[in-house]
């Protein structure tokens, strides 16, 4: 990571900028060999944070009519239906009609509360912000709705809040904090109301197996550790670890996964990268560019003259 | 979550019963086996680790394979069957089995199309009819539990298991013919997923191990339902998986309350805590319905007690020794007088009024026309719910006002809609699978005018007794001098649910709290709501209400809440210990005998009377629960065992046999009699019945339907469907095939479908999947079709209603209708609209019809099966 620039807000600054009131940092362990795909985080997700509903679209995308991360879906459960089995040595079906067995992987999406990231970098009113838990935060009533974090995000989480404005448009049945129109950039908090008050995450808090785990990100990571470790003794097909390792490209997630995948099949990017990292090597090819160009110019002058 | 084996079976517990799933998670994640047995890849077959697809409604067949495989294999737990079941039991030599008889029992009358259960008696012993009057028929759901014993134990045995006619050898014969092979062709599954469950079930119990089911409506709702579970039963006593930690038969309930609202019934054949509705024929007065009821061994000898404290519950002091305690205010029921037995009567306009509530039989109920349509006959109607469903909008929304059938004008039902408060804005009890009651307390005040269901019947009741309260009529006397004070608080004036649950506790004559059912007496010195609740309310401590941590406490947490009876988290745990009240073993030791303090002791409380010691035998002359001996766990059974063969309390066969469902487009394997001989059809022209197996017609309706319910949504949709974080993550109704039934049928991803069977066909988006699985059945490959049935005509999402597919044949012991399996054609394209949708089902209907009139199926069991 030495290689990326540490732009305004990373964890470089963070935590000291807290000094006495900086807390362990973190995050969220989603284990997804667990997951029951039963949405309960999603559901809570919206009830403790008041997000607007997000369209009723029958998807036909298996049990996944929710589709994406945006501003009205701050969870998101995905489902894969795949040919290859859960274990590497059998359990599944062996049905004469099924060749291969059926397996169902279901997975919490998150924002992923990145070290380095990207949103927090290009934020020019400062509305986006880590906090003493080392989250990183969209405040609502600073954000003019500028719109650069959102292709900023290598994961396309941050999103722009749309309301319907059309006159045959259901109504919207939530408080939307007094406005009608908003426009403004939502995503996950990671719950920092209630993690001011001592609480978890609505979502961790509702997940009924344990498939979101909230804590300390060492803990976590630690624990991670032995769970791949558990889950590869035992067989399971193809699980690995997804924005554990602190070296990615955006220096680790604080909020990671364990997959039953590649990181593709579920639609995650298989080495996100933040977008800010190339902007110091930008900034010199720019200067590069420049300067061969001003030679150009000058030697075209002098050129001329002779 | 301390079983090494799970079978799922009949549940999809993943999505519909996700809060207790996780002990399921817990216990895989412990090394346990998690098996799942279903028509469908659901959420729960993807946790598994092991999936075995079948046809819907074959459970029995399954089932029946691993009765079988335990029996050829030797794999029964020897000591605890021999000790623990009726195996050794030798029968009535009349007994003829429907192995020997194409499909019917012995004591099947075709007249009356009902069995007579006298020839499936333990030989030597009178039936209970020739003391009193067996039970009636449709009050045995709930009862049987006499045995028609004279006394406790039963005479002829023996212990060897060789004789020819005792229990073990004729459940030998019985399912001698349910092989793998047979399991194979008749479910559709490998031979191989079969025996892997077989043997991962036989290798998981015993002393050291021990197996669980888990069920839900996927077996109770089958023509043959009771007998789907009681083949589990055959199963866990043979593997002695009853009455101990990690084993045992898991029931599970699909709604917070279900099991509350059977223990305190709103059930018509039972009143509170199991006891016999009175019926029009018998029980002219209390002493004879006590002795009409009244078991000779085991706990239900004691309903003297539970009856009298529950009349002095409800009529206090005017239920007196004198005047039989009341007991003539108690209603009869004088018919089947089951729900939808009242919906026929009620479509032929004999019956006025109807109260729903919490329920939405627009929808939620099978052939959803016929309960519209008999809607429409009513003078009145009062729904009492969340939002204005469509059983209270039926009369201008609902498919039969889009056809021309019928037209708000017409409608002559005063229908009024009445706003129910839920569960946050009040306070109550949640009786959960476990049988435990756990209190929940008022969050917000009701908004407007939603009330309680507390409030509503309470304060109806008050007006009732103000408008009567000049009257001197006997009949208005129940009414008049029911007990019927409870403390109210707040501007609405709200009654005490606390005050309710004390009542139903149980009191002595002094007014203090009742400690424990046994407590009860016959003499009117003790009252009690709900004997099996004795005990909820006591040391002035609503027990329901406590909420101690788990990690303040050993596992079984028995100051967590209460569960009936007596706070005992697991029924029969006698039987956790071995004949001699020693653990089976130390890994599963949950109650056993102190020799040194005299007395049963563990970490559960005994099932079992305290002081009773394990080489206890009773006198001849013993009664009650005295006449159990001190090695037989299953104290509410007269002879304390369990019974794998079931001498009465059954409508349909003293033990479990392959049918087909009632629609289906296979022959029965095994027998001429295709479907359950006894199971009850309906008598009403709006319903009538696809054709089926080889009949001609069949071929209308050629593919396998199920019907089940979504994480997201809740049963009929009254809760979820009116909420937007719910409805847009299932926002439409749909219907899953599998890809090679989409080329068949022409079936595009994302597009339109139309179901259709005789009763009406609905419209619903495609959603082509491999977890829908095709099963080859007799050497054909049959198609199976999905479809939830939560949606309506009206809420945030709406769709068509998959109840509205399903027909009125009726399991004969319970009455519940077959919503699992039957039979249905699928097109391409959205349904005809308006009157075209009648004539659309109408003229298939009568193709089939017609086709079936040439060669119409006759079984033995009856004139037509269908």
């Amino acid at each position: 990571m030495s290689a990326l620039a540490q732009p305004t807000g990373s964890p470089a600054a963070w935590p000291d900028t807290y000094g006495d009131e900086a807390k362990p940092r973190m995050g969220f362990f989603t284990d997804t060999s667990v997951c029951i795909g039963c949405k309960a985080c999603e559901v809570a997700c919206k009830e403790w944070n008041l997000i607007p509903e997000d369209g009723r679209l029958w998807t036909g995308e298996s049990y996944d009519n929710t589709s994406e991360l945006g501003a009205n879906t701050w969870r998101h459960v995905a489902f894969v239906e795949q040919r290859k089995p859960l274990k590497l040595d059998g359990g599944g079906e062996t049905a004469e009609l099924d060749a291969e067995p059926l397996r169902w992987l279901m997975e919490s999406d998150v924002c992923k509360h990145c070290t380095h990231a990207g949103c927090l970098d290009v934020c020019p009113t400062g509305s986006l912000f880590r906090t003493e838990y080392g989250t990183v935060v969209v405040q609502e009533d600073i954000c003019n709705g500028c719109g650069y974090c959102v292709p900023a995000c290598p994961f396309g989480v941050l999103d722009k809040r749309h309301l319907p404005r059309k006159a045959d448009d259901a109504p919207l049945s939530l408080p939307l904090l007094g406005k009608k129109e908003d426009g403004r950039v939502w995503k996950c908090t990671l719950c920092y109301d209630r993690l001011k008050g001592g609480h978890e995450p609505a979502c961790a808090k509702a997940c009924p197996t344990d498939s979101i785990q909230f804590g300390p990100l060492d803990e976590l990571r630690e624990r991670a550790d032995q769970r791949l470790e558990k889950l590869r003794a035992e067989r399971w097909n193809g699980a690995q670890l997804y924005g554990r390792d602190p070296d990615d490209g955006v220096g680790g997630f604080g909020a990671f996964f364990l997959l039953l995948d590649e990181p593709e099949v579920y639609g995650l990017p298989p080495d996100p990268v933040v977008p800010t990292a190339h902007v110091a090597e930008m900034w010199r090819n720019t200067a590069i560019a420049a300067a061969a160009m001003l030679v150009g110019v000058a030697a075209a002058f002098v050129g001329g003259r002779s | 979550m301390n079983s090494d084996c799970i079978v799922i079976m009949g549940s999809n517990m993943a999505e519909n019963h996700p809060v207790g799933f996780q002990w399921v998670m817990e216990a895989r994640e412990r090394g346990a086996e998690v098996i799942h047995v279903d028509p469908r890849f659901t959420r729960t077959s993807a946790m598994a680790t092991k999936f075995a697809g079948i046809r819907a409604g074959t459970d029995i067949a399954f089932l029946g394979g691993i009765v079988n495989y335990i029996l050829e294999h030797g794999r029964w737990f020897d000591e605890y069957v021999k000790s623990y079941t009726n195996a050794p039991v030798i029968i009535d030599d009349k007994y003829v089995d429907a192995e020997d008889a194409d499909g019917l029992f012995s004591g099947w009358d075709p007249e009356k199309k009902k069995y007579s259960n006298e020839t499936w008696q333990y030989m030597g012993m009178e039936a209970k009819a020739s003391a009193g009057q067996p039970p009636k028929g449709e009050q045995s759901g709930h009862g049987g539990h006499g045995g028609g014993l004279s006394h406790g134990e039963p005479p002829e045995e023996d212990e060897t298991l060789q004789h020819p006619n005792c229990v073990f050898q004729i459940l030998k014969r019985h399912y001698k013919r349910y092989t793998p092979e047979f399991v194979s062709e008749t479910c559709g599954c490998s031979v191989e997923d079969f025996l892997y469950v077989a043997e991962k079930l036989c290798e998981n119990s015993g002393r050291e191990r021990t197996s669980a089911f888990a069920y839900a409506v996927g077996w109770t709702q089958h023509t043959f339902g009771v007998q789907m579970i009681r083949a589990a039963c055959v199963i866990q006593l043979l593997l002695g998986n009853i009455g101990r930690p990690g084993g045992g038969i898991m029931a599970l309930r699909g709604h917070a309350s279900i099991q509350g609202s059977t223990d305190i019934p709103t059930l018509y054949n039972i009143l509170p805590g199991y006891l016999q509705m009175k019926h029009t024929d018998d029980a002219k007065n209390l002493k004879e319905y006590i002795e009409e009821n009244t078991a000779p061994g085991g706990w239900w000898a004691k309903l003297d007690t539970y009856i009298v404290s529950l009349l002095k519950a409800w009529w206090g002091p005017f239920a007196t020794e004198a005047n039989d305690y009341c007991f003539d205010y108690l209603p009869r029921i004088d018919d089947d007088n089951s729900n939808y037995w009242t919906v026929q009567q009620m479509l032929q306009g004999r019956v006025k009024g109807y109260i729903v509530a919490g329920e939405n039989p627009a929808v939620g109920s099978s052939n959803g026309r016929v309960n519209r349509l008999a809607l429409s006959k009513l003078d009145w109607l009062v729904v009492r719910d969340l939002v204005e469903i469509e059983t209270a909008a039926f009369w201008y929304d609902s498919p039969e006002v889009e056809t021309g059938e019928l037209s708000p004008e017409q409608i002559g039902t005063e229908v009024f809609f009445m706003p129910a408060s839920t569960h946050v804005e009040k306070d109550g009890s949640f009786t959960n699978t476990q049988r435990l009651l756990q209190w929940h307390f008022k969050a917000v005040e009701p908004k407007e005018d939603c009330r309680s269901e507390l409030w509503f019947y309470y304060h109806l009741g008050k007006k009732i007794r103000e408008k009567l309260k000049e009257s001197q009529e006997d009949r208005d006397k129940p009414i008049l001098e029911l007990q019927w004070h409870y403390p109210t608080s707040g501007q609405i004036e709200e009654p005490s649910a606390e005050a309710v649950i004390a009542e139903i506790s149980g009191r002595d004559a002094t007014g203090q709290a009742l400690a424990a059912y046994k407590l009860l007496r016959a003499d009117g010195t003790t009252s009690c709501g709900c004997w099996i609740y004795c005990g909820v309310y006591a040391e002035d401590e609503n027990k329901a209400a406590r909420k101690k941590p788990h990690w303040e406490q050993n596992y079984t947490a028995l100051e967590w809440a209460w569960a009936w009876p007596a706070n005992r988290r697991l029924l029969y745990n006698r039987a956790s210990a071995d004949p001699d009240g020693k653990p089976w073993s130390e890994r599963k030791k949950l109650v056993w005998w102190d020799d040194e303090q005299k007395k049963w002791t563990g970490t559960d409380t005994p099932d079992f009377e305290e002081e009773k010691p394990p080489d206890y035998v009773p006198d001849d002359d013993a009664e009650g629960p005295d006449a159990i001996r001190g090695d037989h766990p299953f104290i509410m059974q007269a002879d304390g065992r369990g019974w794998l063969f079931v001498p009465q309390g059954l409508q349909d066969g003293p033990m479990p046999t392959y049918y087909e469902p009632h629609e289906s487009p296979f022959d029965n394997p095994l027998y001429a009699q295709r479907a359950n001989p006894a199971r009850q059809v309906s008598t009403v022209d709006e319903d009538p019945y696809n054709p089926v197996a080889n009949e001609p017609g069949a071929d209308e309706y050629p593919f396998v339907m199920t019907t089940y319910r979504l994480t997201e949504h809740h049963t009929a949709g009254g809760m979820t469907r009116f909420t937007p974080y719910l409805s847009e993550l299932q926002p439409a109704m749909f219907v899953e095939v599998h890809p090679e039934l989409a080329r068949e049928r022409g079936l595009t991803h994302g597009e339109w479908a139309t179901i259709v069977t005789a009763r009406s066909a609905i419209e619903a988006r495609v959603l082509v999947t491999d977890r829908m699985r095709p099963v080859k059945v007799d050497g054909r490959v049959t198609h199976q079709v999905g479809l939830p049935y939560h949606w309506g005509s009206r809420g945030l999402t709406t769709g068509g209603s998959a109840n509205d597919l399903l027909h009125l044949a009726l399991d004969p012991n319970v009455h519940i209708m077959e919503t699992k399996g039957l039979t249905c054609d699928i097109q391409p394209g959205r349904r005809p609209k308006g009157a075209a949708l009648a004539e659309f089902v109408t003229s298939k209907r009568d193709r089939a019809l017609r086709a079936r009139e040439t060669a119409p199926r006759v079984e033995p069991g009856s004139e037509r099966s269908t």
